[in-house]
């Protein structure tokens, strides 16, 4: 059985890019097709060259992207419209909803804003979305014959699923970035008992183990208020979709709360939009939010207003909510730059910034930020980083992997050093296979499952029936020879149930399929007749009395060596053994013959009966 | 395989089957025929209904005085309405492993099955069916509660003979039982479990249920029920029509053991384009002569495609201002659901949430103030709102409960109003019977998207299914139209058929199970080459069984004893005597004598005392020698091909 493959495009021993390359079961498939944000040059994007060297159709038998955010889907338009492939892409409905919405607006930023040339265009992105075809939750979608493909709830944002993959015996899941405990507007991950071969996880979180959710959102909400109370402007870079709709509804909730004043802005387009989506697609989110969204809808805010470019230079605290989340372009680094030398103001990174950008670099203590146009920014206000984003922490990581009962667990999606301490816990905790492989490095992963194969109904009914007959006789005959009652003891400790049943059948490998039948319904099924061998043993005894007499002491030995039920006399010089082995006396005076005769079928009993026979009754 | 038939109504069918010991119960319709024989629940004392006489049979006692009442020479029972639930008796509630619902007008039954009768399987339906059921459930309890009757008559049961009819020939009503409350839904739908279309679901570990779109309504659903080898599909209220819903899938369908199929249209009289066509022209009509349209109906369904229609209608011939009232307990919440369904519509309805629209205009005609919910004739703002003429749409399609009751008792009496009946499940006339004398203007357009025979006979013979399973009603024409030998199922192979209370062998016989075999024992096999293309093993390991699933293993030591009496190895065809002289040489034994005798060869071997007997399909070794038999033996084997 070949083994599973797996390589990273992106997001080996990395975050960002997401993109795992994997075979199983003689199936190509890639997961995310995601663009790094913190690089600027080819590196973006994941290098489909290495996949294959004929057309990327040919190869894939299908994509999956797991949510709607760019380091997951970003590249997807340049490899369908640029590259060039035209196989069936998956994905779930808000998903395929908010893709190009985002696609476009960060195609808006790298052609109008940043002059790039050589990008996809607003032509291919829709292009690119015709060729998707949306999968429900927990709906088994059938990619071809043999590969199928189940979404389930993973709560990182609006929309994102993990995927189970199958094809025949063998199975994966990839998680894509999943959330272990439900947020304000979402639920948590969840997927059932699959036990796949191989878990690929991500591992953003892999050795943070957050406190508990209610301590991080007072946490933020007092250095808000805080902030503000001193008059101190709050900067919130967020991505247009997912954490700024959870961030709002928890100072939009505490504003009303705490009756405050200051104003909230979040900007104009994106997140609007966004939260239109949100309504409709109020069956992704969480119980509470759709036990009442009849009567009032989460994501229609009261003191949220739309932001205006002008207004971050008015006078005054206000909290502002910006996107790009990582500061690496757009409005938020533009705000950023205005309000980051006044040692008053602070901005909150709510969650992870990859390398390379500013708000990465801010983060690891930057006091001076350097730009493209060799301008520069002194970094004199507060920087706050609250882990809001919706991944799985440690902890979550390994309920996930306790729930799923992988046989084997990939690492991606994280930073080296990190996965390596969870790589370890893993390995030690489940005494399970761990792989981390980098970018471009292919990790082989052996399997061996079960065959699946038929059975015939009768052959089957009569091994549990015979199981359940002989453990009745074990006990019946138990006083009857000492050996059984050796054996008595044993077998009261296992319960009928749990008592092994022997099945013994003739398989048959036929036209591709594999199928056990029962030893008489073979002959007629492979169309060769049996062939019987007979044996028959002629032992020649001293015994001079009359030949009932000897019949009816063998009958008395045998019974005693084989258990009384399994011996019967057919006549005064006839013994039946087991219903199919013949015992016949003759008188040749002055001594007697037994013949003895069995098929090749009981040359067990056959051999051993004869042995019983000859150490009796040995002549001289 | 068995089918147990609990309900006598094809359109509200309860069925149950058993099959690989699983018991499933296929939908849980609630008959509702029965609420015809009873007075309507006014909303406010009606003077009319409190004034119709009291009626009392020849024979019987004072005590049932005041439970019948006469109107038009119809008698009615004066009592809170009763349902028919699905028969109990036949199938023991509490063994019932799963119940499989189609859509939600085939759950409206389920309290009954689930309360009070030791049920501890399952509920199995998709997310609308959910949602929209449990409106529909509570709408029902809501308008029954909130029009309390102080009696509870019963004792007309025991006088059935004596009662005129229709009311004489009312089936078995003592096994009718009145709604059921608030309460026993919430413990009834607590048994839910929701699927996905096309999600597997293990049912015991023996068989899997799947729901496949079946295109007659928001989640509505047909059912494949497999094991391994065998494939049941159950179709139920299915549609082939393009309407709101996502499309029928047929191909999922194909190719069944058992093909049951139940729930076929109730109107198959009536084209539903063209009643669709009849009832925009008849409310335009009405209103354009300044009456009132009156639209009985259930707070979900068609109702959605007439809101669409007839808004564009009315938008048409210029008669955009007049006012659609939406009036249910539930109407509110219907109409929000159906736009958050989106992934459960047409194509067409779900490209548009892609585009930032509604998937239903209905969303667009309440935020302009077109069409407007209301929970009740009492709720906040209607007295405000009420404007005539105007449309409304209200609850229940059966006349006996709900604002309709109040509406007709408003309205009866001008010409100039209409009464339209869309859902096709009541009888108009039945309805309108305690309403008489009435002067509105009653028109009749039912709407039934459902598969009528034709489009059922059509499917049929595309599906191909090895057996046809189908209600005996379907065999027959229609009761009300009994010279359309047009409107029966006419099928090449005659089906099989139940009617209620029947018990049906569905004639499924099993042949093979699977079964996996570990990697270790697979690779123990030897096996032989027969010819090529087919090659064979003898298997003898332990048969593992953990829910359901078998699996073999190589045998463990303890087993080790019972497999010795086993055979290793089973050999056939014929043996060939040349060679088996030859091979004995080798051996040393150089002393064979070759007889030939008619069909037998004998082979003496002198000195050791044995002779063989050989025939086409047998050998017989004889011999006084027991050092040389297994020997021989073994040089046998060597001869015949073996396996």
């Amino acid at each position: 059985m070949p083994d599973i493959k797996a390589t990273p495009l992106g997001a080996g021993q990395d975050v960002g890019r997401s993109c795992i390359l994997v075979t199983i079961g003689g199936k190509n498939i890639m997961l995310d097709c995601g663009m790094h944000m913190g690089y600027n040059d080819d590196r973006r994007f994941p290098d489909f060259s290495y996949i294959t060297e004929g057309p990327l159709t040919d190869y894939l038998d299908c994509v999956i992207i797991s949510h709607f955010h760019l380091d997951h889907c970003g590249a997807l338009p340049f490899m369908t419209e640029m590259v060039g492939y035209n196989g069936p892409i998956y994905m779930t409905q808000p998903t395929k909803a908010l893709c190009p919405v985002l696609l476009e607006d960060m195609r808006k930023v790298a052609v109008e804003r940043k002059g790039e040339t050589n990008f996809f265009t607003s032509g291919m992105i829709k292009d690119c979305m015709k060729k998707v075809i949306t999968v429900s939750l927990h709906e088994t979608v059938q990619v071809d014959s043999e590969l199928e493909i189940k979404a389930y709830y993973a709560g990182h944002v609006l929309g994102a699923a993990m995927f189970h993959i199958r094809v025949g015996s063998q199975s994966l899941v990839y998680t894509g970035d999943y959330n272990m405990t439900p947020d304000r507007h979402l639920g948590a991950a969840w997927i059932d008992k699959c036990r796949p071969d191989l878990l690929i996880s991500e591992s953003t979180y892999a050795t943070t183990i957050r406190d508990s959710k209610r301590c991080r959102e007072r946490d933020f909400l007092k250095k808000v208020h805080d902030c503000v109370d001193r008059g101190g402007k709050v900067l919130i870079p967020v991505f247009a979709l997912g954490r700024v709709q959870e961030l709002c509804i928890l100072l939009d909730t505490y504003w009303d709360r705490m009756n405050l004043k200051v104003p909230i802005y979040f900007t104009m387009g994106l997140a609007e939009t966004a939260n239109k989506y949100y309504r409709m697609f109020i069956t992704w989110t969480n119980q509470k939010i759709r036990r009442t969204f009849v009567h009032r809808n989460m994501f229609d805010f009261k003191h949220i207003k739309p932001f205006d470019k002008s207004y971050m230079d008015n006078p005054g605290p206000m909290v502002v909510f910006a996107t790009p989340g990582m500061l690496h372009a757009g409005l938020s680094l533009a705000v950023f730059k205005k309000w980051a030398p006044n040692a008053s103001n602070m901005v909150i990174m709510p969650g992870y910034c990859v390398q390379g950008t500013v708000g990465h670099k801010i983060l690891n203590g930057a006091k001076k930020v350097d730009f493209e146009n060799r301008t520069s920014v002194e970094v004199n206000l507060a920087v706050e980083y609250m882990s809001f984003s919706a991944h799985a922490d440690a902890k979550g990581i390994m309920q996930l992997i306790r729930h799923c009962e992988p046989k084997n667990v990939m690492l991606v999606h994280g930073e080296n050093a990190k996965m390596d301490f969870l790589r370890q816990k893993i390995m030690q905790e489940f005494n399970i296979n761990c792989y981390k492989p980098g970018n471009g490095e292919t990790s082989i992963i052996p399997v061996s499952s079960n065959l699946d194969i038929e059975v015939s109904l009768p052959l089957l009914k009569h091994t549990i029936s015979c199981a359940s007959q002989t453990s009745l006789t074990a006990s019946s005959s138990s006083k009857d020879t000492a050996a059984s009652d050796e054996t008595q003891p044993k077998k009261q400790k296992v319960p009928e149930s749990k008592k092994q049943k022997v099945l013994h059948g003739v398989l048959i490998m036929k036209n591709n399929g594999v199928r056990i039948v029962g030893v008489n319904e073979a002959w007629s099924e492979l169309g060769v007749a049996s062939h019987q061998l007979r044996f028959t043993e002629r032992i020649e005894v001293d015994e001079h009395g009359p030949v009932p007499a000897l019949t009816s002491s063998l009958h008395t030995l045998l019974s005693q060596k084989l258990g009384a039920s399994q011996v019967q006399a057919v006549s005064e010089y006839q013994l039946s053994v087991a219903d199919s082995l013949f015992i016949n006396i003759h008188d040749d005076e002055p001594g007697k013959t037994i013949l003895l005769s069995w098929t090749h079928q009981d040359e067990a009993l056959g051999s051993k009966l004869l042995d019983i026979i000859k150490s009796t009754y040995k002549k001289g | 395989m068995k089918l147990y038939c609990l309900s006598g109504h094809p359109n509200k069918p309860c069925n149950v089957v058993t099959f690989k010991s699983c018991t499933l119960m296929l939908d849980c319709g609630l008959d509702m025929s029965s609420v015809s024989h009873f007075l309507p629940l006014p909303l406010v004392v009606s003077q009319r209904l409190s004034n119709l006489s009291t009626w009392v049979p020849r024979d019987a006692d004072s005590q049932l005085e005041g439970e019948l009442r006469e109107c038009m020479n119809r008698i009615f029972v004066d009592s809170p309405p009763e349902f028919v639930p699905p028969a109990s008796g036949l199938v023991d509630f509490s063994e019932v492993d799963a119940i499989l619902v189609s859509n939600y007008h085939s759950m409206l039954a389920l309290p009954f099955i689930t309360n009070g009768t030791g049920f501890k399987g399952v509920v199995i339906m998709t997310e609308p069916t959910l949602q929209i059921g449990r409106l529909f459930m509570e709408e029902l309890v809501e308008y029954i509660e909130r029009t309390p009757k102080a009696r509870h008559a019963f004792r007309w049961k025991h006088y059935l003979r004596s009662l005129p009819a229709p009311l004489s020939e009312a089936k078995a009503p003592k096994t009718w039982q009145p709604a059921y409350s608030m309460k026993s839904i919430n413990n009834a739908l607590s048994h839910v479990q929701i699927l996905a279309y096309n999600e597997k679901i293990d049912v015991c570990g023996a068989l899997k249920v799947t729901a496949v779109s079946s295109g007659f309504c928001l989640g509505s659903c047909n059912w494949l029920i497999c094991s391994d080898h065998e494939k049941i599909a159950y179709l139920s209220g299915s549609s082939t029509l393009t309407t709101h819903p996502r499309p029928i899938d047929q191909s999922s369908l194909k190719n069944a053991d058992v093909l049951i199929m139940t729930a076929l249209n109730h109107t198959p009289m009536f084209n539903p384009d063209s009643m669709l066509g009849e009832f925009c022209v008849a409310v335009a009509q009405t209103v354009r002569n300044g009456g009132n349209a009156l639209v009985p109906c259930y707070p979900s369904g068609v109702v959605y495609d007439l809101f669409e229609c007839l808004s564009n209608h009315l938008d048409n011939i210029g008669l955009s201002l007049i006012p659609m009232y939406f009036v249910s307990p539930r109407a509110e919440n219907s109409l929000a659901y159906a736009n958050i369904f989106s992934e459960w519509l047409s194509s067409s309805k779900q490209g548009k949430v892609y585009n930032l629209d509604d998937p239903f205009p209905h969303a667009h005609l309440t935020r302009h103030g077109r069409l407007k919910p209301f929970k009740s004739l009492h709720a906040e703002g209607f007295s405000s709102e009420y404007r005539q003429p105007c449309i409304v749409f209200c609850g229940h399609p059966s006349l006996r409960f709900g604002d309709a009751v109040h509406f007709i008792d408003m309205w009866g009496n001008n010409p100039q109003n209409a009464i339209l009946f869309t859902e096709p499940e009541f009888d108009f006339v039945e309805a309108l019977a305690p309403f008489q004398p009435l002067v509105m203007r009653p028109v009749y357009c039912p709407i039934d998207t459902s598969l009528d025979f034709t489009q059922a006979r059509k499917l049929i013979n595309e599906l191909k299914p090895s057996k046809m399973v189908v209600p005996e009603v379907y065999l027959r024409p229609p009761v009300n139209a009994p010279h359309r030998t047009d409107l029966v199922l006419n099928l090449e192979e005659t089906p099989l058929t139940f009617c209620e209370c029947q018990l049906l062998s569905l004639g499924v016989h099993r042949r093979l199970e699977s079964v996996s075999i570990t990697p270790d024992l697979a690779l123990s096999l030897n096996p032989s080459t027969i010819r090529p293309g087919l090659n064979t093993a003898t298997i003898t390991a332990a048969l593992h069984i953990q829910d359901n699933k078998y699996v073999l293993k190589p045998l463990e030591d303890s087993d080790e004893e019972a497999s010795k009496k086993l055979p290793r190895c089973y050999p056939y065809g014929n043996l060939n005597v040349d060679d088996l002289v030859q091979r004995l040489a080798q051996a040393g034994l150089t002393d064979a004598r070759v007889e030939e005798l008619p069909g037998v060869y004998i082979i003496t071997l002198e000195n050791e005392d044995v002779i063989i007997k050989i025939s086409d399909a047998s050998t017989h070794i004889i011999s006084g020698n027991g050092q040389l038999r297994e020997k021989l033996r073994d040089i046998l084997l060597e001869c015949l091909g073996s396996f």
